[in-house]
Formats: C-alpha cells, structure tokens, sequence
C-alpha cells in the first residue's frame, strides 16, 4: 500500500468501512470523474468527491461567480465574485484535498467537444442548468457507454437517477425529447431552495463513489425524487425503452445534435 | 491449519505494533496490514489495553477474521493473534 501517513489519517474514515478498505480508497484515488457544472449541483458533487479522494476530477463550466449563485453555490465564495467558476473551484477544491488533480474546462459541452471530454473520465455527473446539454450528455454517454449520474433540481423539488448504458435505461428512455422551449421554467425564473441543491448533489456524489467501488445497489432504472416542502422521497421505477431514440433497438439518433439553448430557458429574451 | 487446539503453537506470518497508535488508527493499521495477507495467514498484534483492546478485536470479527488468540504480555499491553478471513 503506497498510503504516505497523512493519507491514512485523511481516508482513515473510509479505509475502516469494509465495502472501502485500502483497497476501495486506492481505486478513488486512482478514479477520473467528470463534473459539468460548477453550480448548485456541481459544488456539493464536487467538494464531496476531491474530499472523498477522486485522485482527477475534470470540471466544465463556461460561466463567472455571480453573486446570486452564492445561495446554493458552496464551491464559490463573495470575494469570487466575477471570476471564471472552473478557476474558483479548483482553488476550492484543491484547499480541500491537494491529493486531488482538478482539470478545468472554461467551455460550453457542444458536440464538438463533448466526446472529447468524457473520453478521458470513468463517470460522469450531471450538473448542468438547460435541457439542451443535459440531452447532449446522456446522448454522449450513452454513445460512448460511459456511466451518468443525472440530476436536476426546481423549486422545492429535486430528481436523481444513474444512467448505466447497457445495463438500464438513460434519460431519453424516460423523457424522449427535450421540453418545448419555455415549457419548464428555469432555477432563475422560477427559484430553488439553496440547501436542495446540497440534498440532491450529495445523492449524486454517494452514486458516483458507489459506481466507483462497484459497491452497494445504485439509482440504476430508479428514479428518485425529492419534495423538500413535505420533506418526502419517492422513488419510481423505469425501465429500458425498447422505442428509445438513442439507446433503443432502433436508435433515430445515431450522431450527436444539439438543440437550441431557448433563450426562455436561459433568460427572457425570446418571445414566441 | 489454525484451529483452536493448535492456539499455542501459532506462528504468525506477520507482526504488527500498533502500542504507538490511537484508534482509530489502530485498527486502519491491521486491517491494512490483513489486506495484504492471504486468507489463512496469521497476523500478530501488539496492541495497548483501553480503548485498542476493546475496538480492534471486535472490528476485526466484524470484518470476517478470526482471533485465535488475546493475552496480556505486561506493561498494558496485549498480544492478539488473528486468523485472516476471505474476502
């Protein structure tokens, strides 16, 4: 065991679990995971993994620190306001865990670049804001057979499942199509509750340390929603759509697209 | 072969001093130590009385190995034989 005395105090949590052990926590610290969204979702994600050990996390976002993502936003803190958000929380990040390696990726997932991306990642997780790269990354995933911990959250309520291509369903097997634009109003249109963000993202977290270790039963073909107002989980069951536009026995859609970021979805500026 | 009538001839495969530790490195330290071993082996460990003693035997049966052996050998500490389990 290569474990320097100061990682035997720091993973001495995880190494006495016997789903973990040295073994389980040398096979975080050797994991690639993919965060896209340094946001509501994407902090917890990430503060819990480089605490946990994840030796690379890759982090994608394209936006600056606003002072209204500091409600929910835990990697990112006042003074950052106005700063690039990869760079904010690899700075976070790596004052957490300094064993961690963080790749920053300052960009929007586009098909162009998105294969490459998670090419280099064991998992992926989903932290984005808009359906057009939440359905461009189950797309991609699916593709390139690579696990998805997909979440979203609104209002009160949130959502989780894991996407294990080949095994169960993925997120075009539950929802085909992305909304109409407008159809679902967005976090800034409608609110969320900051500590929903920390509910759902720690679940995310706990499926992706889980798919690492290979340990444990994961949100594989189960949905689990939350409603923080009644303070209720439930958890619904899907299975793999035979008719799935891309995972199916006759996949439509056998080459990346993207669709259009509806400006309803991103601010307000289309009028339809 | 261990078994219980062989308790006193036991000669273990590895040793371990963990009398410096405190829990719960204690216990980090043998299991990893276990992990090393081979299902069968037998790990010796010196360890202090108090808290060790009372954590390290009872962590060890939980994850599936068994004690051969726990003695006092003077000044507080204990010598504690285990008999690695399968994973």
């Amino acid at each position: 065991m290569a474990f320097s005395p100061e990682q035997l105090e720091r993973y001495s949590r995880h190494i006495l679990l016997r789903e973990v052990g040295g073994k389980g926590q040398q096979k975080l610290l050797q994991s690639r995971v993919l965060v896209v969204g340094a946001g509501g979702l994407g902090s917890p994600v990430s503060y819990y993994l480089a605490a946990a050990g994840v030796g690379t996390i890759g982090i994608v976002d394209n936006d600056r620190v606003d002072l209204s993502n500091l409600q929910r936003q835990i990697l990112h803190s006042t003074p950052e306001v106005g700063q690039p958000k990869v760079e904010s929380a690899a700075r976070t990040l790596t004052a957490l865990n300094p064993d961690v390696k963080i790749n920053t990726y300052a960009t929007r997932l586009s098909p162009d670049n998105v294969q490459e991306i998670i090419a280099g990642y064991d998992l992926v997780v989903d932290g984005v804001d808009n359906f057009p790269t939440r359905f461009l990354l189950n797309d991609a995933c699916v593709m390139a057979k690579k696990p998805l911990v997909e979440a979203g959250i609104l209002r009160w309520d949130g959502m989780v499942m894991t996407i294990q291509p080949g095994v169960g369903p993925c997120y075009r097997c539950v929802f085909p199509a992305p909304p109409p634009a407008g159809a679902i109003p967005s976090c800034q249109e409608a609110g969320v509750i900051g500590a929903i963000a920390g509910v759902i993202g720690v679940l995310q977290a706990t499926e992706a340390i889980k798919l690492l270790l290979g340990v444990g039963q994961t949100l594989t073909g189960r949905i689990l929603t939350f409603d923080a107002l009644a303070t209720r989980f439930r958890e619904v069951a899907v299975k793999p759509n035979p008719n799935c536009p891309v995972c199916g026995e006759n996949p439509l859609i056998t080459e990346l697209q993207e669709y259009e970021l509806a400006c309803d979805i991103r601010g307000n500026l289309r009028k339809d | 072969m261990t078994g219980t009538s062989k308790e006193e001839t036991v000669v273990p495969d590895v040793v371990l001093d963990i009398t410096h530790e405190v829990c719960p490195m204690t216990f980090v330290h043998t299991k990893l130590k276990l992990e090393e071993m081979r299902a069968g082996q037998v790990l010796e460990v010196l360890l202090s009385g108090g808290e060790p003693l009372q954590n390290v035997p009872r962590s060890v049966k939980y994850e599936g190995h068994k004690v051969l052996k726990l003695e006092p050998v003077g000044d507080n500490k204990y010598k504690l034989l285990i008999e690695r389990g399968s994973d």
